[in-house]
């Protein structure tokens, strides 16, 4: 970090002759722009710095200008705050007001520390909660001494975002879910420990070490500790399995209810009594497996869940409205919730569209990679339309709303997901199936137990009934599935494959079929430039600089791409003026030269006096070439490419190496699609889909009969643009790409969020491991138990060694699922 | 033997004791974040925080 040649605060080159610095530790250091400069200020005047010596990330990127404090202002109305404060203010009183912030930006623990610490030294600051696991912050201020528009203004300043949002519905439940989870699992574990105290001196105990009534204390002593497992911790497994039984049908819940009723039930019994054997050990050891798995489960799918929330927060909660327009430009800012259909609004270049629209004013570019998947900007001229959500690139549009709040685009695909998750389960019952059957056996066999000994020897009845529940105690059936998904789950998410739905790691393992879509799954969905081609004479490097000029400051993915190779060519040249042309290109003058940039017949139109040169290379197939001319001379073409992602072309091969056929969708023109299908040997294309041909095409392969005898395609979607959600839905399991945009991720049964290609096969890979070990986990089960079920039906099983069998065989279940954690 | 009559009744009580601090524990909140406190350690929290300087709300 010492490098003078890259920005201290986020790390990018510092651009040739920037003389920017901020004094921090002690020393002058380098930084790329002013919005660096002054968040890195920020922070060292607030004596902060230790932030820069604990960080083990760097920023996403330059820091933004801070926004103006008046564009704020907007958030402290009480109209918009009743949306999500938690104690909005009351008029006068003085109470505390209380918000939720996401934080946006943070890339490490210390960006966290930075913002917890610059939030409470704010005055009016009451308190502030920042949970590192899910980058929120709960900040209670005083409403007389500061307003919400200087609380987020203050976290701008150190180069953050925060959005307030609404948490009172889901969180506050989701947060009930978790502690009542973990604190059931607590209790049983607390018992299970302490009963397992008192037994152990039980069983090593020999004839006459013990007199019956420190036996009898013992057994008093566990029953007591019992009650909190069986009556608190399992609860729930009753509940459902009294549902289970109402509903007429066996689900996993029923013998685990039934194993812990008995065996609790014949305990009781036996120390009321004061004959028998006491089983409180094995089922509070029990209860507490079985909840252990079941927390940990949990926790990982509310840390999906995460991602819907900020979907909502795509589309910004502020809109510039123009309430005399078109007799006045005046704008005023107003909550996007009170915006009503027929209103203008005005949009800045680099802003987000609030709501779906049309375009009365101005010409532009919208980047709609979000909503459509559509990774090039989409003109946008009066008349057309504009979908909230998307982002504004170029010059200012005034539209007016066509539609707003539950009717948007956004809010139609939300609702989409929402249906296509609540939906989905299927397949998933495969193994509660096979397990209810079972139960019906062992309930028979303990039943024909029963009456058998009750005829042989009516005083031995019940034990032996018992004994034949607590064997085949399907412990080691209940847990072979679970204890095999959570090793996978969490082995995968150490690779940067989250697993979201408990289906998908089953489903991975049947997929036959590979469907991709191209934006930004493929692709990176920016453009590179390849290839620099000078016309008359002039040096590659100066065209470059040039274009560079022209292009500074903009958004367009050409510019983007012009910019990001200008560093090694010299730099930009310095500016004097451009003016952006949609569809187009760029003129303006640089060098001392008026200069146009963009397609050749408008530079050819009347404009340059030279002739077209012969050579000029063609677009087309992913690629795209812009042409730079004065007004006397053709300077330059450059070509560039939509990038693929560094390890596509060995995922598509590690996919077919692993039997499946991969296809490629995309919503792009035919050339582009089949230049990468081309590159990457996908034989399978389909150009220009719209979503709903997507979803045919999709339910055309899975309508087909698979390799494997009778069971129809298994189709696997990778995608990543909200657009995608109904397809990743309807695919039988889908994996979304997260580094393209996390918002995807809320639909899909996956998350690649190391943005690795390759491991969609290494997760494939996984998978099947897993379905071959849970297979492996279950018929050891059942050979268990059709060995110790006679056994113990014939009484020849005592009770501990019972037991020893069912703990015995847990853990080998357990064991052999560990083995997909390595 | 006989001390057990008063050591178990007092294990039973205990594990009651600790019952009541997990249930204080996790109903504030201790367990919902695991990751921050152990970063804050790490951080340099030691030193007063200066107050923001005037013109921050400029």
């Amino acid at each position: 970090m010492t490098d003078l040649n890259s920005c201290y605060h986020c790390g990018l080159p510092v651009p040739a002759g920037e003389r920017l610095a901020v004094r921090i530790g002690g020393a002058l250091r380098p930084m790329c722009c002013r919005g660096c400069q002054a968040v890195a200020q920020a922070i060292a005047d607030a004596g902060m710095e230790a932030y820069y010596t604990q960080r083990t990330a760097l920023p996403g990127g330059r820091a933004e200008p801070v926004p103006d404090l008046a564009e704020l202002a907007v958030y402290d109305s009480p109209a918009l705050q009743a949306g999500f404060l938690d104690a909005p203010p009351a008029d006068g009183d003085g109470a505390p007001c209380e918000v939720n912030l996401m934080l946006e930006g943070v890339t490490c623990a210390a960006c966290l520390w930075l913002n917890e610490r610059h939030l409470a030294a704010q005055p009016g600051v009451l308190a502030v909660e920042v949970n590192f696991s899910i980058h929120r912050a709960k900040v209670r201020w005083d409403p007389a001494r500061t307003q919400l528009s200087r609380l987020l203004r203050a976290v701008a300043a150190i180069g953050y975002r925060a959005h307030p949002f609404d948490a009172r519905r889901r969180d506050a439940l989701m947060q009930r879910e978790r502690r009542t989870a973990l604190w059931r699992f607590l209790v049983a574990g607390l018992s299970s420990m302490q009963v397992m105290m008192y037994a152990v001196p039980v069983y090593l105990a020999t004839e006459g070490d013990m007199t019956a009534g420190d036996e009898n204390l013992i057994r008093w002593a566990s029953l007591a500790l019992t009650l909190p497992a069986i009556f608190y911790s399992s609860a729930h497994f009753f509940r459902n399995a009294v549902r289970d039984l109402r509903l007429r049908r066996l689900g996993m819940d029923v013998p685990v209810a039934l194993g812990i009723a008995v065996a609790f039930a014949a305990s009781v019994w036996a120390t009321v009594a004061g004959t028998g054997e006491v089983y409180f050990d094995s089922v509070t050891m029990f209860v507490f497996l079985l909840l252990g798995g079941r927390y940990l489960e949990l926790r990982v799918r509310q840390r999906a869940t995460d991602a819907v929330d900020r979907l909502s927060a795509v589309v910004p909660a502020v809109a510039e409205r123009l309430p005399e327009w078109p007799a006045s430009r005046r704008a005023e800012a107003v909550a996007v919730a009170s915006l009503a259909v027929g209103d203008v609004l005005s949009v800045a270049p680099g802003a987000v569209v609030p709501a779906d629209g049309v375009v009365v004013e101005g010409d532009s570019a919208a980047d709609e990679s979000l909503l459509t998947g559509e990774s090039l900007p989409v003109p946008k001229a009066a008349g057309a339309t504009v979908t909230g959500g998307s982002i504004n690139l170029q010059s200012p549009l005034l539209l007016r709303v066509t539609r707003i709040g539950a009717e948007t685009t956004v809010q139609a695909i939300v609702r989409l997901l929402d249906r296509a998750m609540s939906e989905k389960p299927r397949g998933v019952m495969d193994a509660d199936r096979v397990a209810g059957r079972f139960v019906a056996l062992v309930l028979v066999a303990a039943a024909l137990t029963v009456a058998a000994w009750l005829w042989l020897e009516p005083a031995r009845a019940v034990w032996v009934a018992v004994s034949v529940l607590v064997v085949t105690c399907p412990c080691a059936l209940a847990l072979a599935t679970p204890a095999a998904l959570t090793a996978a789950t969490t082995r995968l998410a150490r690779q940067g494959v989250l697993v979201t739905r408990g289906h998908a790691l089953e489903t991975l393992a049947r997929v036959t079929d590979v469907v991709f879509d191209k934006t930004g799954t493929l692709t990176r969905g920016r453009l590179r430039l390849l290839q620099v081609l000078p016309h008359a004479g002039v040096a590659a490097a100066d065209c470059h600089r040039l274009a560079a000029a022209l292009e500074q400051g903009s958004r367009h993915p050409v510019a983007l791409a012009l910019l990001a190779g200008a560093d090694a060519a010299g730099g930009p040249l310095p500016l004097a003026e451009a003016r952006h042309l949609t569809g187009r290109g760029v003129e303006g003058s640089a060098g001392g030269l008026v200069l146009r940039l963009g397609a050749a017949d408008w530079l050819a139109d009347g404009w340059c006096a030279a002739p077209v040169p012969s050579d000029l290379p063609a677009g087309g197939a992913g690629r795209v070439v812009v042409h730079l001319a004065s007004r006397q001379s053709w300077l330059a073409s450059f070509v560039m490419e939509d990038e693929l992602r560094p390890d596509a072309a060995a995922a598509v091969e590690a996919l077919q190496a692993a039997g499946c056929r991969v296809h490629l969708l995309s919503g792009d023109q035919a050339s582009a699609v089949d230049a990468v299908a081309d590159r990457l040997g996908i034989v399978e294309r389909v150009a220009r889909a719209s979503p709903a041909s997507k979803l045919e095409y999709v339910q055309h392969i899975q309508g087909r009969p698979g390799p494997d005898r009778g069971h129809p395609r298994c189709v696997l979607m990778v995608g990543d643009g909200v657009n995608d959600a109904p397809v990743l839905a309807a695919a039988d399991v889908s994996l979304a790409v997260a580094s393209a945009s996390d918002v995807a991720g809320a639909s899909a049964d996956g998350l690649l969020l190391s943005g690795r290609l390759i491991d969609i096969a290494l997760a494939l890979q996984r998978a099947r491991m897993t379905q071959r070990i849970i297979r492996q986990n279950l018929v050891w089960a059942m050979l268990y138990n059709a060995a110790a079920i006679p056994l113990a039906a014939a009484g020849l099983v005592s009770p501990w060694l019972a037991g020893l069998g069912m703990a015995g065989s847990s853990l080998l279940v357990v064991g052999n699922a560990l083995r997909l954690s390595r | 033997m006989e001390s057990l009559y008063i050591l178990i009744p007092l294990s039973v009580a205990l594990i009651g004791g600790v019952l009541w601090l997990l249930w204080w524990s996790v109903g504030s909140g201790q367990f919902d974040d695991l990751e921050g406190p152990g970063h804050r350690v790490l951080m340099d929290d030691d030193r007063p925080v200066p107050a923001p300087p005037p013109d921050d709300l400029r």
